[in-house]
C-alpha cells in the first residue's frame, strides 16, 4: 500500500505574503519556485528543475554580463523592475554585438512582499524574456526580514554569442569617427521621478525600458567592422557615458545639442526640477561611434527599427588629451558636457 | 536652488493653492501670494510659491526690442559678408 | 515650452552678439557684474561668452545664498540635526556644502542624523504636521525671492498653532550684498572690484522691485540692468549696458519687464515685513561682517525661530586657509585663479561653497567652461 500523498494547497497568491519560510530552501520554497517563477518563465531548462542549467557552447567568443536592479518604486510607467531586470542585462551583452543567449535571475525579496506583487514581476519578466527570444535558463530565491530589503531586489546575469569579426570595444573611437544616438534622452529617469512621491509632478510619459539586441543586430549587418563601440546610457545618463567613452578611448567628443532628441515633457520636467536631460537616465536607448564613411548608412539602417525611429547623428570624435566632451549648445556658444556629481537621483535603476 | 520658470495654470485649488501644468508635466503650487489669479495665466513658480504673473503683452514687446536690436547686428554681419 | 524657447532663440542670439559687438567701443572694455546665481548658471550653461566680443567680460558676483553662508552656520544647522528630537528640512543645494572639520549635512545624514531634503517649506509644514512628536527645524536660505516663502511657513504655522516647527534662518538681503561689492568703506583691507554695470538679479526684483537700486546706482555711478534668466534675455541685458555707458548713463533699466514690475510684489514685501526684521549684521562668506545684511524672525513669531527654541549658538568658524570663495564672491578672483580650482577642489570634494552650489561661480566654470583655460586650444568655435 502507497503512503498517502500530501496535498499541498496552492499559494494564496491574491492575499498572501513572502514569509521566511519561502526562503529556506524547502517545500515552500519549491512552491514558490514552481508557481511562482516557473509558471511564468516556462521553458526545458527551468522545467528540468535543476538547480543549473546545462547547454552545448560553440566555438564562438562568448560575452557574459551581470546586474543588480535596485529600483523605486519597482511599478513606473512603461515598466517594472523586472522587465527592467531583463532589458537591461541583455542590453549590456547586445553592447558588446552579442546575440544574447541565456539569463539567469536571482531574488532577494522582503518578508512581508506581497505574492500578487511578485507573480506580477514574474510575469512581466517571463513576457519581456519571451519578447526577447531569451530564455530564463535558472536562478535563485532568498528571503531576509522585513526591513531589510526594500521590497525586492533582482540580479540578472547574461550570456551571449559574438559573431566572428566582431570586436567592439569603448577604446576604439578615433578622430574623425562619427556618434550616433538611438533616440530620445531622458525618459526612463523622468518617469520613474513621476513616480517619486515626494517630487510632486504628474506626466504621461513612459519609461522607454526596451530589448535592443534586434536593433543591434540590424546595426552589426549594415556596418561591420566600421562599428567602432556600442553602449548603453543608463545611470549617469548620455554625459556619463561619452566621458566613460572618453577616458578609454583616450579622446574628446564634440556634440551639437540641437542633434540630440528630447521629448517636451522630459524637457519640461528637467526645467521643473532643475535636471539636464543629458544626465537622466535611459533604458531603451544606445551610443554607436562609426567610422564616418558609414555613417549615413547606419543612420538609415537604425531610422528603418522601431527601436531607432529617431536615432541621430550627434557629434564625432576629435583629438583631445584632456579628453573633454565639448558641446555646442543650440544658442550657439559651447559648454563642456560633464559627469554628474553626487548622487542627484538614488535607485534609479 | 533659482529654479523660477512660467508656467500655465491649468486649475485653481482650495486653500490658495494651484495646478499648474508645462509641457505635459503637472504640479501644485501655491498661489497665496499672487492676487486674482486665472486659468490659463502664466506663474512663476519658485520653491513651490508662484511670485509674479508673466504679462503676455509684454512678453512679446521684449520679443520685439529683441528683434529690433537685432538690427544692427544682422547690418553689420552682412556688410562682412557673414 | 512657451515663453521659455523663444527666449532661447540661437538665430536671434547670434544677431544681438553682432550688435554687441558693433556698439561696444573698439579698445574700451566693458566689465559686467551678474549678481545672480541664476544668471551665472545660464552664461554658462548657454555658452554666453563665446557669443560676446572679447571687450565685455562677465565678472561674477555673490549672488548665490549657498554660497555666501559662512561656515558656522552651517556648523550650527549640523548640530541641529544631530539632536536626537530634531527633524532637519533642507534644500538638497546645502547638503555637500563643506563645514568644519571635513563633515557635511550629506555625511551627518549617513551618520544617523534625520535630514531631510525638501523641495518648499510647505513639504517642511506637512512633515511637522504629519510628524508631531518631531521638532521640525527648516533650514532657511535665500535671498528675497525665496524669503517670501519662508515668511509663509511661519504664517501658517503660526495659523495651525504648530508648536513642533520651527525656522533656522538665514536670509540675506540683495541691495546690501551690492553696496559692499561697490563700498569700500565696508570692506577696510579690500581692493574695490572693477564693474562697470550690474546685470540685476530677475526674481529677488520680482519681489522687491526696480525702486532698490535707484540709489545704489546713483551713489555708485553704475548702471543695474535687472534681466530675466534666458540666455536672449542676459545678452539684451548686456547690450543695455553697453549702450548706458557709451552715452554716460548709470540708470536702472529694467530688461524683464514680462515678469518684473517696478513696485515688485506687494503681497510678498508685507509677509516678509510681517514675519522679519533687519539683524543688525551678519557674517557673508567672503564680505565679512555686514550690517543690516540679514533678517532675524520678530519677536512676534519668537516661538517659530530655531535659535531661540534651540539652545546652540553660532560659532563663527574660519574657512580652509587656502580656499579662495571670498574673492571670488567679490568678483576679485576668476575661478581658476585659485590654486584649489581643479586640483585639490572639484564638485566631488568641495572645499569651499563656489564649487558646491549649483550657481557658485567655480560649479559653472568646472560643470560647463573648463575647456576654455587650457593651454591647447579647442577647436575654434568663436569663428564657428
Amino acid at each position: 500500500m502507497s503512503s498517502p500523498r500530501l496535498r499541498t494547497r496552492k499559494l494564496d497568491i491574491r492575499t498572501g505574503r513572502i514569509d521566511l519560510s519561502h526562503g529556506a530552501g524547502g517545500r515552500a520554497t519549491a512552491q514558490l519556485i514552481e508557481e511562482i517563477f516557473r509558471e511564468a518563465f516556462d521553458n526545458p531548462y527551468l522545467n528540468r528543475g535543476d538547480d543549473q542549467a546545462a547547454f552545448d557552447v560553440t566555438g564562438e567568443r562568448m560575452v557574459m554580463s551581470t546586474d543588480a536592479y535596485v529600483i523605486w518604486p519597482l511599478f513606473f510607467p512603461g515598466g517594472d523592475i523586472g522587465s527592467l531586470a531583463v532589458h537591461g542585462t541583455i542590453n549590456d551583452v547586445a553592447m558588446a554585438g552579442a546575440r544574447p543567449l541565456h539569463l539567469a535571475a536571482s531574488y532577494i525579496i522582503e518578508e512581508g512582499f506581497p505574492l500578487v506583487d511578485l507573480q506580477r514581476i514574474a510575469l512581466s519578466m517571463g513576457a519581456a524574456a519571451k519578447d526577447a527570444g531569451v530564455a530564463i535558463v535558472t536562478g535563485d530565491t532568498k528571503v531576509v526580514e522585513r526591513g531589510k530589503a526594500d521590497g525586492v531586489f533582482i540580479t540578472t546575469t547574461g550570456i551571449g554569442v559574438v559573431p566572428p569579426g566582431i570586436e567592439l570595444s569603448g577604446d576604439r573611437a578615433r578622430p574623425g569617427d562619427r556618434v550616433v544616438l538611438s533616440g530620445s534622452i531622458g525618459d526612463h529617469g523622468v518617469a520613474v521621478m513621476s513616480k517619486r512621491s515626494n517630487l510632486g509632478f504628474e506626466t504621461e510619459l513612459l519609461s522607454d525600458s526596451a530589448a535592443l539586441h534586434g536593433l543591434v543586430a540590424r546595426m552589426l549587418a549594415a556596418t561591420g567592422p566600421s562599428l567602432r563601440l556600442m553602449r548603453d546610457p543608463t545611470r549617469g545618463g548620455l554625459a556619463a557615458t561619452l566621458n566613460e567613452l572618453a577616458q578609454q578611448s583616450r579622446c574628446g567628443f564634440l556634440i551639437e545639442e540641437a542633434q540630440i532628441p528630447v521629448r517636451p515633457e522630459v524637457a519640461a520636467a528637467c526645467e521643473l526640477l532643475g535636471l539636464d536631460p543629458l544626465n537622466v537616465a535611459n533604458e531603451g536607448k544606445l551610443v554607436a561611434v562609426v567610422a564616418p564613411e558609414a555613417a549615413e548608412s547606419l543612420l538609415l539602417t537604425m531610422r528603418a527599427h522601431p527601436l531607432g525611429r529617431y536615432a541621430s547623428i550627434i557629434g564625432e570624435v576629435i583629438e583631445d588629451d584632456q579628453r573633454f566632451v565639448q558641446m555646442t549648445t543650440a544658442f550657439g556658444g559651447g559648454r563642456i558636457v560633464d559627469w554628474l556629481t553626487g548622487e542627484q537621483l538614488p535607485r534609479i535603476c | 536652488m533659482c529654479l523660477a520658470i512660467p508656467i500655465r495654470v491649468e486649475a485653481l485649488l482650495p486653500d490658495a493653492m494651484a495646478r499648474v501644468t508645462l509641457g505635459g508635466v503637472s504640479k501644485v503650487v501655491s498661489i497665496a501670494l499672487v492676487e486674482h489669479v486665472q486659468v490659463g495665466d502664466y506663474l512663476l513658480i519658485h520653491v513651490g510659491y508662484a511670485l509674479a504673473r508673466l504679462d503676455p503683452e509684454e512678453a512679446q514687446r521684449t520679443l520685439a526690442l529683441m528683434r529690433e536690436a537685432a538690427v544692427p547686428g544682422l547690418v553689420a554681419m552682412e556688410e562682412v559678408g557673414v | 515650452m512657451k515663453y521659455i524657447d523663444e527666449y532661447r532663440d540661437g538665430e536671434l542670439a547670434r544677431a544681438i552678439a553682432a550688435t554687441i559687438a558693433h556698439e561696444a567701443v573698439a579698445g574700451r572694455t566693458y566689465r559686467f557684474m551678474e549678481f545672480c546665481g541664476g544668471h551665472t548658471h545660464a552664461i554658462s550653461r548657454y555658452g554666453i561668452e563665446d557669443l560676446l566680443p572679447s571687450n565685455v567680460e562677465m565678472v561674477h558676483g555673490p549672488g548665490c545664498p549657498v554660497c555666501v553662508l559662512p561656515v558656522g552656520r552651517i556648523d550650527h544647522a549640523i548640530r541641529l540635526a544631530m539632536q536626537p528630537e530634531i527633524t532637519l528640512c533642507t534644500y538638497a543645494d546645502l547638503m555637500r556644502v563643506p563645514a568644519s572639520g571635513g563633515t557635511n549635512l550629506l555625511k551627518a545624514k549617513a551618520a544617523g542624523a534625520d535630514i531631510r531634503m525638501i523641495y518648499s517649506s510647505l513639504d517642511a509644514i506637512q512633515i511637522a504636521e504629519t510628524e508631531p512628536g518631531r521638532q521640525v527645524v527648516f533650514f532657511a536660505i535665500g535671498f528675497e525671492t525665496t524669503t517670501p516663502s519662508t515668511a509663509m511657513a511661519i504664517k501658517i504655522a503660526h495659523d495651525k498653532q504648530l508648536m513642533n516647527f520651527s525656522v533656522f534662518c538665514n536670509h540675506v538681503l540683495t541691495p546690501s550684498a551690492i553696496r559692499a561689492i561697490l563700498d569700500t568703506a565696508t570692506l577696510p583691507d579690500a581692493e574695490t572690484v572693477r564693474v562697470d554695470g550690474f546685470v540685476g538679479p530677475a526674481h529677488v526684483s520680482a519681489v522687491i522691485g526696480i525702486q532698490p537700486y535707484v540709489g545704489l546706482a546713483a551713489e555708485f555711478g553704475k548702471p543695474v540692468v535687472v534681466a530675466g534668466f534666458e540666455p536672449l534675455d542676459v545678452m539684451q541685458a548686456i547690450l543695455m549696458l553697453v549702450r548706458q555707458l557709451n552715452t554716460d548713463r548709470c540708470e536702472v533699466e529694467n530688461q524683464y519687464i514680462r515678469i518684473v514690475t517696478p513696485a515688485g510684489n506687494r503681497i510678498a514685501q508685507r509677509a516678509m515685513t510681517e514675519v522679519f526684521d533687519l539683524r543688525d549684521s551678519f557674517e557673508w562668506r567672503g564680505l565679512g561682517e555686514l550690517p543690516t545684511s540679514a533678517l532675524r524672525i520678530r519677536d512676534a513669531y519668537a516661538q517659530y525661530d530655531a535659535e531661540r527654541r534651540f539652545e546652540i549658538v553660532t560659532r563663527s568658524a574660519a574657512d580652509n586657509p587656502a580656499c579662495e570663495c571670498g574673492d571670488v564672491l567679490r568678483g576679485l578672483k576668476k575661478p581658476v585663479d585659485c590654486k584649489l580650482f581643479g586640483t585639490v577642489c572639484s564638485p566631488e570634494t568641495p572645499m569651499g561653497s563656489c564649487m558646491v552650489s549649483p550657481e557658485g561661480a567655480c560649479a559653472a566654470q568646472w560643470t560647463y567652461g573648463r575647456f576654455r583655460t587650457r593651454a591647447k586650444a579647442a577647436p575654434d568655435r568663436a569663428a564657428a
